[in-house]
């Protein structure tokens, strides 16, 4: 069924995602080969932090299924979770540890050897190394967010998902931050991220949710013809199918985003 | 897409099924309760007293039935993530707390005249309070989220704990109670009990069947309904922003692109 | 094993830092325990006759009382996300916290049991049986309560909900717990009481972490 082309390491296909009751993307699909650096674009609310999730195996796609060297990631989860390092909205810095201590947990549940000297390396990579021993509720968001992003440089991985991670740096530890990504890459690491503000990431390929979002109303009249309330007798359903087929199709013409989208984003 | 899982085969069967569930319903409540409130013999010990033991008994069983069912429906909603599933097992929690009540005052109201009070702490009875507090916990758990679907699969996961529990309430309760009250209390519904009343018990028992289902149909009819009004008015919301779709769907005019 | 002491140490160390939580367990035993003579009035003999019961109710509510905040912090600080996104089974995880919930909270209210014992004019014959059925039944507490603060994420009104939850499956425990200390006081063997606890605690040490941490991927789904 999936082409396995061994140099796509990291793909989608078919992705539909509903957050609460809401459509927030569908067909969507991606592929990302070792080195890549997938960059997430869309309005709020488009849906990048839910594809992260769905990457992450956080969250199950409505449709569709994401793959890992061919595999679909869910098959096997705690191995996919081994490979990944996933940077939330929240920095999950406890304020009453030091800042080295909030990194430790994370070292010891990654089974790192020497995790001082991880975490030493990591800290001096975000430029922080200084505020190993300083307890987390001192911290301003800057540094909060420098530690969380510190924690992903601990242990072995070959996948990031970082959401918003420029959100509160200041623009050194932006430099900073793409510096990481790029050498990361240099080692064949894949890295995705959304981000509102331009990170200076090298040659990223870009992935706008906005040309997958599909209007609410479109998704509920192909949904309603499908398996209606009201039209139940075989024959509607089977017309309904066709409608929900062309609906499909014309979502899919409107691939070039109207004027009006890219306004807002 | 999948998202009810094809309600539209439920719905055929629901509609399929829901004449012979009110006739079920309908004849078997109407004779059972003939039976038992006209045809059946007093007790040569209660007296017509014994009559509301057949509401009281099947109202028990109906209790025990709709919380294993939930919890069925629980599984399967985690095991298959049957979305179906979910709203079958949040429409029977109502249902199941209603009879479990019912059983619960019928016995109540049995109690006063037989014990002399209104409430004796009688392993069956209390039993069934705990019941009806695990009831009443899942029903709250499951209002207790902005999202109906994650008060659905918490609801679940509670029900799935909760039926492992029953049985070892059930134990803990009797043994205590055989620890603090010596077996000397009239018990409801005894080891013998004369055909003639055993034959309005099932009839009532059936009867009360068929309304859960009955009333599961319609509940999850509504709640099906309801999704979809919310879907409508969230997609209403949507319609606010720039590039929105034209009301009445059209494809063409859609796939023009403007 | 590496990980579970990894959890514990690290819930302890976050609980003893934030300070107060277990002292403020103990003192809501205690003041709970301390209403009663209140309510029923300070004859020696009602006290002695309902002691055992007192105590293991409000042990019950006190162990409740802190539950609501064992994934609580997590959930909110988005630590729970990374935990249940690490290589590591959520349900060592939970075991971990479930462990540090009840070193911080069961364990002190053990020792301030048989304080509360002789304070309701217990006879002291029922002391050892009483802290060994707690010794048996709060961590067994520990872990059903885990179960309800693991549903309540996310929830409105969390902390009442838990109550309403967990308090019904506390019944058993409750039941045979006193049920030991009675025994005991009547001087008859409550050896029974007390495997029927441990037979009870071994089947939510295997349950209910795994209902805990799927209760816990639905929360950060």
């Amino acid at each position: 069924m999936v082409c396995v082309d061994w140099m796509i390491v990291f793909s989608g296909s078919d992705l539909t995602c509903r957050r609460g009751e809401r459509l927030v993307f569908a067909d969507l699909a991606f592929e990302a080969h070792p080195g890549d650096a997938l960059m997430l674009r869309g309005r709020n609310g488009a849906g990048k932090s839910s594809l992260l999730r769905l990457m992450a195996g956080l969250s199950e796609p409505l449709t569709g299924t994401i793959f890992w060297q061919g595999e679909n990631i869910r098959t096997d989860l705690p191995a996919h979770r081994a490979r990944l390092q996933y940077l939330g909205h929240q920095d999950a810095v406890k304020p009453v540890l030091t800042v080295r201590d909030n990194l430790r947990l994370w070292a010891s549940l990654r089974d790192v050897d020497n995790s001082d000297a991880a975490i030493d390396h990591a800290l001096k990579a975000l430029g922080i190394l200084h505020l190993a021993k300083t307890s987390g509720r001192f911290l301003s968001s800057g540094q909060k967010r420098r530690t969380a992003l510190a924690r992903i440089l601990i242990g072995e991985s070959d996948l990031w998902l970082l959401d918003e991670p420029t959100v509160g740096l200041d623009r050194e530890s932006c430099a900073d931050l793409a510096r990481i990504i790029d050498e990361f890459r240099a080692g064949g690491g894949i890295v995705v991220y959304s981000t509102h503000i331009d990170l200076d990431v090298a040659k990223p390929r870009s992935v706008d949710l906005d040309e997958f979002a599909m209007p609410m109303f479109d998704w509920l009249t192909t949904d309603d013809e499908n398996h209606g309330i009201t039209a139940d007798t075989g024959d509607t359903r089977q017309s309904g199918a066709n409608q929900g087929n062309a609906a499909g199709k014309t979502h899919k013409s409107r691939s070039t985003p109207s004027p009006d989208f890219t306004g807002i984003a | 897409m999948h998202r009810f899982a094809k309600p539209s085969v439920f719905l055929r069967l629901a509609s399929a099924v829901m004449p012979w569930a009110v006739g079920i319903t309908v004849l078997t409540l109407a004779v059972g309760l003939y039976l038992a409130l006209v045809a059946s013999p007093a007790d040569y010990q209660q007296g017509d007293t014994v009559r509301i033991m057949y509401i009281h008994v099947p109202a028990a069983w109906m209790g025990l039935f709709c919380y294993v069912g939930m919890a069925i429906c629980g599984a399967m909603s985690l095991i298959w993530k049957h979305p179906l599933a979910d709203i079958a097992a949040r429409a029977t929690a109502p249902i199941g707390a209603t009879f479990t009540a019912l059983c619960l005052i019928t016995g109540s109201l049995w109690g006063e005249p037989m014990w002399g009070t209104w409430w004796v702490w009688d392993a069956r009875l209390t039993s069934m309070l705990i019941l009806l507090f695990l009831y009443l916990g899942y029903m709250a758990l499951v209002n207790a989220f902005d999202d109906p679907e994650r008060g659905s699969k918490a609801g679940s996961a509670l029900a799935l704990v909760g039926v492992i529990n029953v049985p070892i309430v059930k134990f803990s309760v009797d043994w205590w109670n055989t620890l603090h009250q010596p077996a000397s209390v009239a018990r409801m519904g005894g080891p013998s009990i004369d055909p003639s009343m055993l034959w309005p018990l099932f009839l009532i028992a059936i009867g009360f069947t068929g309304y859960y289902v009955i009333v599961l149909i319609l509940r999850i009819r509504l709640e099906l309904n309801e999704r979809r009004i919310r879907a409508l008015q969230l997609s209403g919301i949507g319609e606010d922003a720039p590039g929105s779709v034209q009301p009445v769907y059209n494809p063409e005019q859609a796939g023009a692109g403007e | 094993m590496k990980i579970l002491i990894a959890i514990l140490a690290r819930d302890l160390r976050l609980a003893l830092r934030q300070g107060a939580d277990s002292i403020m367990v103990v003192a809501f035993f205690i003041v709970t325990t301390t209403l009663f003579p209140f309510g029923v009035g300070p004859e020696a003999n009602i006290l002695a006759r309902i002691a055992s019961g007192v105590i293991w109710v409000s042990a019950l509510l006190a162990a409740m009382l802190s539950l609501e905040r064992v994934f609580q912090t997590d959930f909110e600080d988005g630590t729970l996300e990374l935990l249940s996104l690490s290589p590591v089974p959520l349900e060592l995880v939970v075991l971990g916290k479930v462990l540090a919930h009840w070193l911080t909270t069961g364990l002190p209210l053990i020792i301030a049991a048989p304080l509360m014992a002789v304070m309701l004019n217990m006879n002291s014959a029922g002391f050892g049986t009483l802290m060994l059925a707690m010794l048996v039944g709060t961590p067994a507490l520990s872990l059903i309560g885990a179960i309800g603060a693991a549903l309540i994420l996310g929830a409105r009104r969390g902390g009442v909900l838990v109550s309403l939850l967990v308090l019904p499956l506390y019944i058993p425990v409750l039941i045979f717990g006193a049920g030991a200390v009675e025994a005991a006081l009547l001087g008859l063997p409550a050896g029974e009481h007390i495997q029927i606890m441990g037979a009870i605690l071994l089947l939510t040490l295997a349950l209910a972490p795994l209902a805990a941490a799927r209760a816990l991927r639905l929360a950060v789904e």
